[in-house]
């Protein structure tokens, strides 16, 4: 791609010493006119949609219209600087639920991590009935969280002994009473709960990401190890592995991007006022409702500034490394 | 599950392994029962909560009491997917309604950024591209306030499937972007050389030579897009009710609306809300899984 980038480039500084400087600058806006025309309404719909609204959320975060009256105009709103973040990040509920994020964000990457992995690995050599093993452990990413909450919700019950049912019920009867809990209605605890069903359903696009990691690692590389004599298992660790990190960098990111906004699974499975699983994505639901805007506007901000400290880099190394390819 | 069907009929090299053993070959096949136990736990791992789905979906009243949670029904009964039917039929239409345009509008603008970026590119082509691509990752409570400002109030978009459509088609551009820019990337570049050597302008140069060889990636964004907005749920929270929202929407609330929970009639339900892409990813499998490694930015 940068190969023909390049070349045009070439061809068209080959071409232009000889022609007037405005003929071809002329021609170099005539040929910028079309593209830019094609892009021209997405480029404008995201700038507002994106951008612009970003920056109206800021602004919103940055007042005081926290009551019904200000949020729909009847009375003024006023600058209050960060006010509000101040008084959010001292508040133990808040607190609470960005506790719980990282909570969660621990549990949900280490599991979808670990289990995805595991799975790639397990498939990386041709094993037969590879397909279906790999479009069973994909298949809960073409559901939706609110229906796998329905069933998880059952699942993760936390009635114990005789009314158990659910998982509680499973351990019951096959003598493992001993690790039934009350999931997550644990005030604690419970966020973890809900990362168990986001393993369930997201380990599947970690496996993929790793599979066709694994896949890539060229073979030569493999049969070089092999002629050393290394042994299957370090041939994995010293040759196969050290290939995979960029793969587990995406995985990272993608993952951890995701819980820092997991809001689906706790509304089907819990409840947005559920306190145990209080997260600050769900907080702006909740402020929205009681209509203090500004608080959930500086919720909003909280979490686009930590997403894109994990995005960002991210993009741009992207964008950079293409540039280099 | 076609890309099943592919690897499971193509040649194993596991065979020829084993007509000509070698002295490794023991080592290895003990290593391969101990994979397979291990890939059969985990498929047992994740069907669990498919068989509790579907038992319990057949369950009638009877089969109430948590000592038969995990047993087959006693008596088998349509009742509840006649329930869940009933309550859910609206919004399964209305969602199709949605998504269908949005997965379509989406892939459109997708397909005309991705060529520009990928094939025509103008100053400061990657920062645009890279700029298009964050709000991708956004987290959309950090807009929804002034957004359904912006909607409701401003432009006068009527809550429920209008507003959805346009939230879809807005937020799903990065994306279809994205899958298109790395398609056309991945696409000979002397082909659409050709067409400008020829004379041709950037849009006939889009029209008659990329578009119609874009098909593979229209699956791939369309799968794409009619998965993600039919299982959405955080726009319809904000943007619709349960009268004219999807169907993530009335499952919730015919899931968790009642005082007293109905699991039977609510897993039957969750079954009919997943129907749709369910299918779509048995019959397309291998396009949504194109889908969705093209999320991981790299392509």
């Amino acid at each position: 791609m940068s190969a023909v980038a390049a070349r045009s480039g070439t061809d068209r500084a080959g071409a232009s010493p000889s022609a007037p400087a405005d003929r071809r600058r002329r021609r170099n806006r005539r040929q910028y006119l079309a593209p830019l025309l094609l892009i021209s309404p997405s480029l404008v719909v995201l700038a507002v949609f994106v951008y612009g609204l970003i920056a109206v959320n800021v602004q919103t975060s940055l007042t005081d219209a926290n009551d019904a009256a200000t949020v729909t105009g009847q009375e003024p709103s006023s600058f209050v600087g960060l006010a509000n973040y101040v008084a959010l990040l001292q508040d133990a509920d808040f607190q609470h639920s960005l506790v719980n994020m990282f909570v969660y964000t621990f549990v949900f990457l280490g599991g979808a991590l670990a289990v995805g992995f595991v799975w790639a690995w397990l498939l990386d050599k041709p094993i037969r009935g590879e397909g279906v093993f790999r479009s069973v452990y994909l298949f809960p990413m073409a559901v939706s969280f609110v229906a796998s909450g329905v069933v998880w919700r059952w699942l993760l019950n936390s009635n114990t002994g005789d009314s158990a049912s659910g998982l509680n019920r499973l351990f019951e009867m096959t003598g493992f009473g001993f690790l039934q809990n009350e999931w997550w209605s644990n005030p604690r605890w419970g966020i973890a709960a809900i990362a168990l069903p986001a393993v369930w359903q997201l380990a599947g696009y970690v496996m993929a990401l790793f599979l066709a990691g694994f896949r890539g690692v060229p073979e030569e590389l493999r049969e070089a190890g092999r002629m050393d004599g290394a042994s299957e298992w370090k041939l994995y660790r010293y040759v196969v592995f050290p290939q995979l990190s960029p793969v587990l960098l995406s995985a990272l990111i993608i993952i951890g991007h995701m819980s820092l906004k997991v809001f689906d699974l706790i509304l089907s499975i819990a409840d947005s006022s559920n306190y145990s699983t209080k997260v600050p994505a769900v907080d702006v639901l909740q402020y929205k409702s009681s209509f203090e805007y500004a608080d959930a506007a500086a919720v909003g901000t909280i979490l686009l500034l930590l997403v894109a400290l994990l995005i960002i880099p991210y993009l741009v190394r992207t964008a950079r490394a293409e540039k280099n390819a | 599950m076609s890309s099943t069907t592919a690897t499971v009929g193509a040649p194993k090299p596991d065979e020829r392994l084993r007509l000509a053993p070698r002295p490794r070959e023991r080592r290895y096949s003990h290593g391969r029962t101990l994979r397979y136990v291990l890939l059969v736990l985990f498929l047992v791992f994740v069907l669990t909560p498919v068989y509790v789905l579907l038992v319990t979906s057949f369950k009638g009243a009877g089969d109430a009491s948590p000592t038969s949670a995990w047993s087959l029904p006693s008596s088998w009964t349509l009742d509840n997917w006649t329930a869940a039917w009933e309550a859910l039929a609206p919004a399964i239409g209305r969602t199709f309604l949605m998504v269908i345009p949005a997965a379509a509008i989406s892939s459109v603008l997708g397909s005309m950024n991705g060529f520009v970026l990928s094939r025509w590119r103008f100053p400061y082509a990657n920062v645009v591209f890279t700029l298009i691509l964050f709000g991708m990752f956004i987290p959309y409570q950090a807009v929804v306030i002034p957004l359904a400002q912006l909607l409701t109030v401003t432009l006068q978009v009527p809550s429920g499937i209008p507003s959805l459509i346009i939230l879809h088609v807005v937020y799903g551009i990065p994306i279809t972007t994205l899958i298109f820019r790395n398609y056309y990337e991945s696409i000979p570049h002397e082909l659409i050389e050709a067409a400008r050597v020829d004379g041709a302008g950037m849009l006939r140069t889009f029209a008659s030579v990329v578009l119609p060889i874009s098909i593979p990636a229209f699956v791939v964004v369309l799968i794409w897009q009619f998965t993600s907005a039919w299982n959405d749920f955080l726009f319809a929270v904000f943007f619709a009710n349960s009268q004219n929202g999807p169907v993530t929407l009335a499952l919730n609330n015919f899931a968790n609306g009642a005082l007293l929970q109905n699991y039977g009639q609510s897993m039957a339900g969750a079954l009919l809300a997943s129907a749709p892409t369910l299918v779509v990813y048995i019959v397309l499998g291998k396009y949504f899984i194109g889908g969705m490694m093209s999320g991981s930015v790299k392509g």
